[in-house]
């Protein structure tokens, strides 16, 4: 049985940096004027129903589909102008495969991705090359999605060229700016990113995805592969850069507390599900479904007074393969609160007051 | 408890390189009791592991050397023993548990294999007895229809239930210490829960004494005693987990309390990072090694190099400040936390 795309680790490297390069060469002429208005309570991102599946296929000549990886399994949300919303979830629940769908990185197999009013996949032309500069995309891993041969200069002007942004000298200075922006010497501008720490080599990639004047931003895991010590500078960078830019960002981690600190609202996805939406305070406050509660529960807290204290739900088993997920409701066969209904019918998506999101049949 | 298990002193550990001397492991000294759960805490590089594996006797020699030190375990200095002593103590007495376990589990053997291969070796059993004491341990470890996969390959299980059975065979000599390389680090984290909980329980019933090695302090608050703080081959500061958490008083280790996230945390507040990187271990330099991260250095700290001083009941800081910091650090330290939830 062979996967149609890319599961190893290093295959997804690869796609990651070819993605980006594909995102960066589709990318058209014309610079955005960067659109002010912005109220929280305005709808900048709509995706209604998106599926994504993989299919895995068999056979070496003829090859042919025997079934599908399920990474993205119709899901619906808003994405607020000016808001982070953060998604959190455990390690091949859909994450990623939602950010690059969003972002047309992935063709969708079902469902709608609407950006300010228009369905990205009707954009054609001007609008479309338009759109690929709204909005871009900050990867986890530096090292895989920087050019190892190109200096920092040439990688972060790349997009200025591409796009008619800048030339010449407005070009050199504009990333001169970017590389201050995002707190780097300016002077390294001839170095290679083999020359930077992991911290530096992110910021590189932020400076990157600056330079077209983006106003979305979807940022995957991008700080998981960062010593505690410069998690920080690089969070607090992202959020000054949201201040100053007026930035709307996807926020995608594993880790919760991450999540909940820069996110104003957060989304739970298991199994290519979200299973919960709520802003980031009532998620710690109130969560409603039992696996946002597991997974609460499971994350350590530096505080050795209340980690005596704290009761686990310790979760049993391991979370069921995206190829088959289970009938119904996809956590009952780990779900400690699960009734016979849930074997048999999925829950419905549903607000239960206040844009409280969950899916489940117990709450 | 109360009886010293392990006593490591002044250890230093040399890498020779291409670029020059790699100083991995700087002098480290502390002594372990028996039961006692110890946390090893730093960033990537600070000489976790190559002080773990020093004591281990691990270090592939050369590159590696050790210029000085003694690693006393129940009176035996291990640094002294011929490499076939050393043999006989590394899976019987001491276990060690590494962050990936595909790279200690050996592919092309069943587990069950690999199990009681120790048991018959370190503890001469029958074969018979040593497979129904390897589905003793697997239950141990929650490994659900234990006599079934005992007979499974290492890749037929997930990565959470492959440290569960590293762990197990870890346990299957009753050592006396456990040293745990950052186990749960690859792991997600409601398998690091499942983890710990284990890990917990196992403690408490067998009555080793454990070394988990991390670098997230939201495990280790829950997990050890006692907390070493290791920066650039140096322990910083050493003290038993709830003094150091309420009264942390070295800057890095503030530093690290103040740049990360907590989960109860209520309103949003800047996060304080650390600014800068951590030195080049080749070129150290003079003074104290984080001092040009630390917004507490002063001239001293510049000449010369702090040794840990005790600053509380047994409490130690290698800080030339740590007034200066127990003055200053709640400042840095303030959050509104939120009421605990009650699962
Ligand atoms: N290009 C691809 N081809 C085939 N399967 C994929 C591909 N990308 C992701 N998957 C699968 O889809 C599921 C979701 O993956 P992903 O979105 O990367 O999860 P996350 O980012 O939450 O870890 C996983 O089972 C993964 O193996
Ligand atoms: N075989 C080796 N050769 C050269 N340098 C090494 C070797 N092993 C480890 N080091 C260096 O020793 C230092 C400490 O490493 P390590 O103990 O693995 O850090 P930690 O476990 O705290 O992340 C690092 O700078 C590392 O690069
Ligand atoms: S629907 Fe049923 S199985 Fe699913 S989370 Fe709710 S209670 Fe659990
Ligand atoms: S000795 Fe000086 S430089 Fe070192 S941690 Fe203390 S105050 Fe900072
Ligand atoms: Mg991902
Ligand atoms: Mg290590």
């Amino acid at each position: 049985m062979t996967y149609h795309h890319a599961p190893s680790p290093n295959d997804t490297r690869d796609a990651a940096s070819s993605m980006t390069m594909e995102v960066q060469t589709k990318t058209g002429t014309a610079q955005s004027p960067k659109t002010t208005a912005s109220t929280h309570d305005q709808t900048l991102l709509q995706v209604r129903n998106l599926k994504k599946y993989f299919p895995i296929t068999q056979g070496i000549l003829f090859q042919r589909q025997v079934a599908d990886v399920k990474a993205v399994d119709g899901i619906s949300f808003i994405v607020k102008q000016g808001e982070t919303l953060g998604l959190v979830g455990e390690s091949g629940c859909g994450k990623s495969t939602t950010g690059r769908t969003i972002l047309q990185l992935y063709r969708p197999t079902e469902g709608q991705v609407v950006f300010r009013g228009k369905d990205l996949a009707m954009l054609k032309g001007e609008d479309l090359r338009k759109m690929r500069s709204d909005m871009q995309m900050i990867f986890q891993d530096p090292y895989a999605s920087l050019n190892p041969r190109m200096t920092v200069g040439d990688i972060i002007a790349e997009p200025l060229e591409v796009h008619n942004i800048a030339k010449g000298k407005e070009k050199k200075e504009r990333v001169q700016e970017l590389l201050q922006i995002v707190g780097l010497n300016p002077y390294f501008v001839n170095r290679y990113p083999h020359e930077f720490s992991g911290g530096q080599r992110q910021r590189i990639g932020v400076a990157r995805a600056l330079a077209v004047n983006p106003d979305f931003i979807v940022c995957d895991e991008p700080i998981s592969a960062l010593d505690v010590s410069i998690q920080a500078q690089v969070i607090n960078l992202l959020e000054e850069l949201q201040d100053r830019f007026d930035l709307t960002y996807l926020f995608i981690a594993h880790d919760l507390s991450v999540v909940r600190h820069i996110s104003d609202r957060v989304a739970v996805m298991y199994l290519g599900k979200i299973v919960e939406l709520t802003d980031s305070r009532t998620l710690y406050a109130n969560p409603l479904h039992p696996y946002t509660r597991a997974l609460l529960s499971a994350v350590p807290i530096p505080d050795p007074i209340i980690e005596e204290k704290r009761e686990r739900i310790i979760l049993v088993g391991d979370v069921p393969s995206p190829v088959n997920p289970p009938k119904g409701c996809r956590f009952h066969t780990r779900c400690p609160l699960a009734i016979p209904i849930c074997k048999e019918v999925a829950p419905e998506w549903r607000d239960v007051g206040n844009e409280h999101f969950v899916e489940c049949h117990v709450v | 408890m109360g009886n010293v298990l392990l006593d490591v002193r002044n250890l230093r550990t040399e890498f020779v390189t291409q670029d020059g001397v790699v100083h991995a492991v700087n002098g480290v000294t502390f002594a372990l009791e028996e039961g006692e759960t110890l946390g090893l805490v730093g960033e990537s590089g600070s000489g976790k592991s190559v002080s773990m594996l020093t004591v281990m006797r691990l270090i592939p020699m050369p590159p590696g050397r050790i210029p000085s030190g003694e690693v006393i375990f129940q009176g035996q200095d291990l640094l002294k023993l011929s490499p076939e002593e050393m043999r006989q103590i590394r899976g019987n007495k001491i276990a060690m548990v590494f962050q990936d376990p595909m790279t200690s589990l050996n592919p092309v053997l069943t587990i069950s294999t690999q199990i009681t291969e120790s048991l018959e070796l370190h503890l001469g059993m029958s074969k018979d007895k040593a497979r129904k004491r390897a589905v003793e341990l697997l239950k141990m470890v929650n490994i659900p229809e234990a006599e079934r996969r005992l007979d499974d390959y290492p890749h037929q299980f997930s990565g959470g239930m492959r440290q569960r059975v590293m762990i197990a065979m870890g346990l299957s000599c009753s050592p006396q210490l456990l040293i745990a390389d950052e186990p749960t680090t690859a792991l997600d984290v409601t398998i690091q829960a499942q983890i710990t909980d284990i890990v917990k329980r196992l403690k408490s019933e067998l009555g080793m004494a454990i070394i988990w090695i991390t670098h997230d302090l939201g495990v280790i608050a829950g997990l050890a005693d006692r907390i070493n703080v290791m920066y650039s081959g140096y322990i910083v500061e050493t003290a038993h987990t709830k003094e150091m958490f309420a009264n942390p008083l070295h800057p890095y280790t503030v530093g690290l309390l103040g740049s990360i996230p907590r989960l109860d945390e209520g309103k949003k507040e800047k996060l304080t990072p650390i600014e800068g990187l951590p030195p080049d271990l080749v070129n150290m330099p003079t003074g104290c090694p984080f001092h040009d991260r630390c917004s507490f250095r002063t001239q001293k700290c510049l000449e010369e190099n702090p040794p840990l001083m005790s600053v509380g009941v047994k409490h130690w800081s290698a800080c030339w400040n740590y007034e200066a910091v127990r003055e200053k650090r709640d400042e840095i330290l303030h959050r509104e936390i939120l009421q605990p939830v009650t699962a």
